[in-house]
């Protein structure tokens, strides 16, 4: 059963990811990722992480993609493909990530082979342990995320904002 | 070959290397930014199910819990980063469009040597 859970959505996450990455359309692009995304947040259930399950959804799915999507959609850019394809930067791509997946896959390959997670339990999905860590001993980073946030949003609204002085506009 | 009972990490392991691998040809390979950003998420992502599914495994192994509950922390805090690097990051998007008309990556040279 858990196999089949995992197999079904471990294959659902790499179609998916495969779309985003090669789809032509950004908006279909990003629809694939939100199926990427909550995929990955059932692993994450797999794994004994439920609270990091809903958090993936509320905030991948629910605030980042949608922002994306926002943006997408006020900028309108569409599937462009205009210009030349530049097919050394393909085939550079495509060696680079093949090399860079061998060296990382041998990596990991090797290590715990063979090891069984153990059946999940109560002691391991609770939550009550997570949010006391968080609250004591992660107080202090916690509170710098918070912080960082602030900034993001800050730095975001600025930045978004229309300018004063007008950049020049590209030669076509 | 049979089937296992619970699934092997070493599938884990894989999974969030072949989607790392899936957002690094994504972002090396793309021109539109959007798309590149979004292959930047998908690779974020594969390192958070690869941290959650390493510290359950340490965890076990040492008998700790709260060693995998540190993992799900950190897990926690890419998330929060993850977010407001989006933020900025597509406010920067629609700040170079308004400028350029364009967020083509190969057209966006200014600063390149």
């Amino acid at each position: 059963m858990e196999v089949a859970v995992f197999a079904v959505f471990a294959l659902l996450a790499l179609g998916s990811a495969l779309v985003v990455v090669l789809h032509r359309n950004p908006i279909y692009s990003t629809m694939s990722l939100v199926v990427t995304l909550i995929s990955i947040a059932v692993l994450f259930v797999l794994l004994g992480a439920p609270f990091l399950a809903a958090l993936q959804v509320l905030v991948y799915t629910g605030a980042i993609l949608v922002l994306f999507l926002f943006v997408l959609m006020l900028l309108n850019v569409g599937a462009g493909g205009r210009g030349p394809d530049r097919l050394g930067q393909k085939i550079g791509a495509v060696g680079a990530s093949a090399a860079f997946g061998v060296v990382m896959l041998t990596l990991l390959w090797g290590r715990f082979h063979g090891f069984e997670l153990s059946p999940l339990t109560e002691e391991i999905v609770a939550l009550k342990p997570l949010a006391k860590q968080l609250m004591t001993t992660y107080l202090l980073p916690f509170e710098m995320v918070g912080l960082l946030l602030l900034a993001a949003v800050i730095a975001a609204t600025a930045l978004a904002k229309k300018p004063e002085v007008r950049l020049p506009r590209e030669k076509t | 070959m049979s089937i296992p009972v619970s699934v092997p990490i070493q599938w884990y392991f894989l999974l969030a290397g072949a989607l790392f691998v899936i957002g690094a040809l994504g972002a090396l390979s793309r021109r539109n930014g959007i798309t590149i950003f979004l292959s930047i998420e998908l690779m974020l992502n594969s390192v958070n199910l690869l941290i959650v599914a390493y510290a359950r495994v340490v965890g076990e192994r040492t008998g700790d819990l709260l060693t995998a509950l540190n993992g799900q922390i950190l897990v926690l805090f890419v998330l929060a980063v993850a977010a407001a690097e989006a933020a900025v990051g597509l406010a920067l998007f629609i700040a170079i469009f308004r400028g350029r008309r364009t967020i083509d990556v190969n057209r966006l040279n200014l600063m390149r040597w």
